[in-house]
């Protein structure tokens, strides 16, 4: 029996939505109790957190990896270091790989990889269609009985509504998520901007934020049709808000998640053709970041991910319009989100029930929570120590942020999976 | 005399101060032109390369002969038939060339903002021939050097741009130049061809072509890409042309001493009707040529003067 005992803590909880300082015990991989008074006493180790804050271990939905085939961009062993570094306890991976994730072999050798190389916990997700060229489905039930915990074919939307129709049927049946992309492809085919005055000045093929309605009022329709048990990507338009709404007071079975880039950064970002802010979709205009932030807040949006995109120099070292797309977030997602706390756009349980615990129930996980019973994931953190980025520390072997140099405040002091130290001292 | 830029990327990044200078030296450099005065000294001792990466024939040769009128020794690469198709990179490119040491360098690229990225990498100084839908700064200068000797003024002037302006690189650096030195711009295209947003840039938006060539003192017509046929941006060049393709109707709107341009190559037929192109009390389409040279010159003259400058500077502080 091992015990770890948290004193001196701000528990932030997100079920309870609350911010107390109090103590938490941890046994045997496990919260054992947790309360605000006197601590009580342990024979194992006793962490005292001088006052940071403690919360459950983020579950970062849409992690991009180079394995397998671009091992060089990112391998499991530095994303993992990179995932502990940044508080991310939970890595949902994307099956958008150089050689897609679509069969049940090649998903048994990335959860081998996984396990065996990184500290935190890996759930795979697999491509919804054989090679993500939307003709075929995959072989769903095989990839789930390998441990695919969600289907998608990653920023590839499926054009054929009546593969993609099957697709969501067949999900459904076995009780699958999937996970869709909102963006009407005819309308974002080469846009690499957002329609406006920014792309017209610079010159960059643009794309209205409409495509993002359309697309999801597409994949609405499609869930109406089939049952199927579904999440948005990504939500980053003001006008795709309302649609979102109505679904879900419809009853579909139906989340959406949103990038941090989206809710911390706009359009005008991108400056000089700055490629480092070059995204799938493309960063928004500022009224559009501001109500999708509100959306974070009431909780129509469900989940904020970090959609960590490895690029490699020679990838983003192009015109704007040749760059590779995506940026890495693992080890920015929390400093980043808390931008928005610190804004006061969000408290501290408000950013982690959109990091930890909906992500954690969508995929029907225990982790995600302070409560008794719940693994140990937890990470512990400053939310005021100021610094100042520099890409080259990141532990990821890629080093595309849009955050270099710039100024944040949050360190993550320490992150714990099923109660085992895997960051700080 | 006031022009402190180190690269001529657009207009976006020029003062009013710097553009009057450096049309003050190209109106005097069309005058000598004229009057055959030899410039052989200015860029004497100079390197200057042109690289296309995409096809042109009048820029390119605007460019050589600029240089060429300055003493500057100019080398052509047409990069659609080099490396590049061999899959080197942009900044790979630019490195290379970089290390032949050019001074002066004359940049075409498909991709908006690609001469940005590459005067980053290089210690020479880069004039933007034209960047994807972005900027294609010399063409608007010309055309302001163009209606300031035709006009006497570049300001207060109503000035229509019209025909396909999502894509076009000279109505974007237009739009800009017009508008610093207090214009009042008037954009003319089917709304297909207008980009977003372009009201918040202090322009007149119009879709029909005879309310916005009311009472303007210019008609800038830009050249519709054959291609953008098959993008199904206009249902065919006929309805096009009766659109928005200027004629003398259309042109009874404007103003009855409006001039008419055109940055070239023109479509007879398709924009401008050709009497309208070759009516020489109205349309100054060869002036804009004759300009080009000379904006040209003035714009890697006051170039060459900052890198001397910076030069000595740098010898001054090594010393």
């Amino acid at each position: 029996m091992t015990e770890t005992l948290f004193t001196n803590a701000r528990l932030i909880d997100p079920v309870a939505l609350t911010d107390s300082v109090g103590w938490l015990l941890v046994r045997d991989g496990r919260i054992a109790d947790s309360g605000t008074g006197a601590a009580p006493t342990t024979k194992g180790e006793t962490v005292d957190c001088a006052g940071a804050c403690l919360a459950p271990g983020i579950v970062d939905i849409g992690v991009q990896i180079g394995e397998p085939g671009e091992r060089h961009k990112e391998s499991f062993r530095s994303a993992g270091r990179a995932a502990a570094a940044g508080g991310v306890t939970t890595m949902v991976t994307r099956p958008d790989t150089a050689t897609p994730i679509d069969t049940p072999e090649t998903l048994e050798f990335v959860a081998r990889r996984a396990q065996s190389e990184t500290p935190v916990h890996v759930l795979p997700m697999a491509a919804l269609t054989k090679g993500r060229d939307g003709r075929e489905m995959s072989e769903i039930g095989f990839l789930m009985d390998a441990g695919a915990v969600a289907f998608t074919d990653g920023m590839q939307v499926i054009e054929n509504t009546k593969v993609y129709g099957r697709a969501l049927s067949y999900a459904r049946s076995l009780g699958a998520l999937v996970i869709g992309h909102v963006q009407e492809p005819g309308l974002s085919k080469g846009a690499v901007a957002t329609k406006g005055k920014f792309a017209s000045l610079r010159g960059l093929p643009d794309v209205s934020p409409m495509a993002e309605r359309m697309g999801l009022d597409r994949d609405i329709s499609m869930l109406e049709m089939t049952g199927a048990k579904y999440h948005a990507d990504q939500i980053t338009t003001a006008r795709a808000l309302p649609a979102l709404e109505r679904a879900k007071r419809n009853g579909l079975d139906i989340t959406a998640g949103v990038s941090i880039h989206h809710l911390t950064l706009n359009e005008f970002d991108v400056a000089d053709y700055r490629t480092f802010f070059k995204f799938t979709p493309p960063l928004r205009s500022e009224d559009d970041r501001i109500a999708v932030i509100e959306a974070v807040k009431s909780g129509l949006i469900d989940i904020i991910c970090s959609m960590h995109t490895p690029q490699d120099e020679e990838s983003k070292r192009l015109p704007f319009e040749e760059a590779a797309s995506g940026a890495v977030g693992l080890e920015t997602l929390l400093p980043a989100g808390l931008r928005l706390v610190h804004g006061d756009h969000l408290t501290l349980p408000e950013l982690f029930r959109a990091l930890s615990l909906n992500p954690a129930r969508r995929l029907e996980l225990d982790c995600g929570r302070l409560q008794v019973g719940a693994p140990a994931d937890l990470v512990l953190f400053d939310p005021d120590a100021p610094f100042l980025l520099d890409r080259s520390t990141l532990l990821s072997r890629s080093k595309n942020t849009p955050f270099d140099g710039a100024r944040m405040q949050g360190k993550v002091v320490g992150t714990w999976v099923n109660g085992v130290r895997v960051h700080g001292e | 005399m006031a022009f402190r830029a180190q690269h001529l990327l657009g207009i976006e990044h020029l003062a009013p101060d710097e553009i009057t200078t450096l049309l003050d030296l190209a109106d005097r450099y069309a005058n000598e032109n004229r009057d055959r005065v030899s410039h052989k000294d200015v860029l004497a001792g100079l390197t200057q390369i042109n690289m296309f990466f995409e096809n042109s024939t009048r820029t390119q040769a605007s460019f050589e002969l600029a240089g060429k009128r300055l003493g500057a020794d100019v080398m052509n690469m047409s990069m659609g038939t080099s490396s590049v198709k061999k899959g080197e990179t942009l900044i790979d490119t630019a490195l290379t060339l970089n290390a032949m040491h050019p001074d002066l360098l004359v940049v075409r690229h498909p991709n908006s903002g690609a001469v940005d990225l590459l005067a980053q990498k290089v210690n020479c100084a880069v004039l933007n021939a034209g960047d994807g839908r972005h900027e294609h700064p010399t063409q608007a200068l010309l055309d302001a050097l163009t209606i300031r000797r035709a006009k006497g003024r570049l300001h207060r002037l109503s000035v229509a741009i019209c025909g396909d302006i999502l894509h076009s690189r000279v109505a974007r650096s237009n739009i800009m130049l017009l508008g610093k030195m207090e214009n009042r711009v008037r954009l003319v295209a089917p709304p297909t061809l207008m980009p977003a947003g372009v009201a918040d840039l202090g322009v007149e938006v119009f879709d029909d072509m005879e309310e916005g060539l009311k009472d303007v003192d210019v008609v800038m017509m830009l050249r519709l890409q054959k291609e953008r046929m098959d993008g199904g941006f206009v249902p065919s060049e006929r309805e096009y042309f009766h659109r928005y393709g200027l004629d003398a109707a259309k042109l009874s709107h404007a103003k009855d001493d409006a001039i008419v341009m055109h940055p070239g190559p023109m479509n007879r037929g398709v924009e401008i009707d050709g009497t309208i192109a070759d009516d020489i009390n109205r349309s100054v389409i060869q002036e804009q040529v004759e300009m080009g040279v000379a904006v040209r010159m003035a714009a890697m003259d006051l170039l060459a003067r900052n890198l001397r400058a910076a030069k000595a500077e740098n010898r001054k502080v090594m010393v």
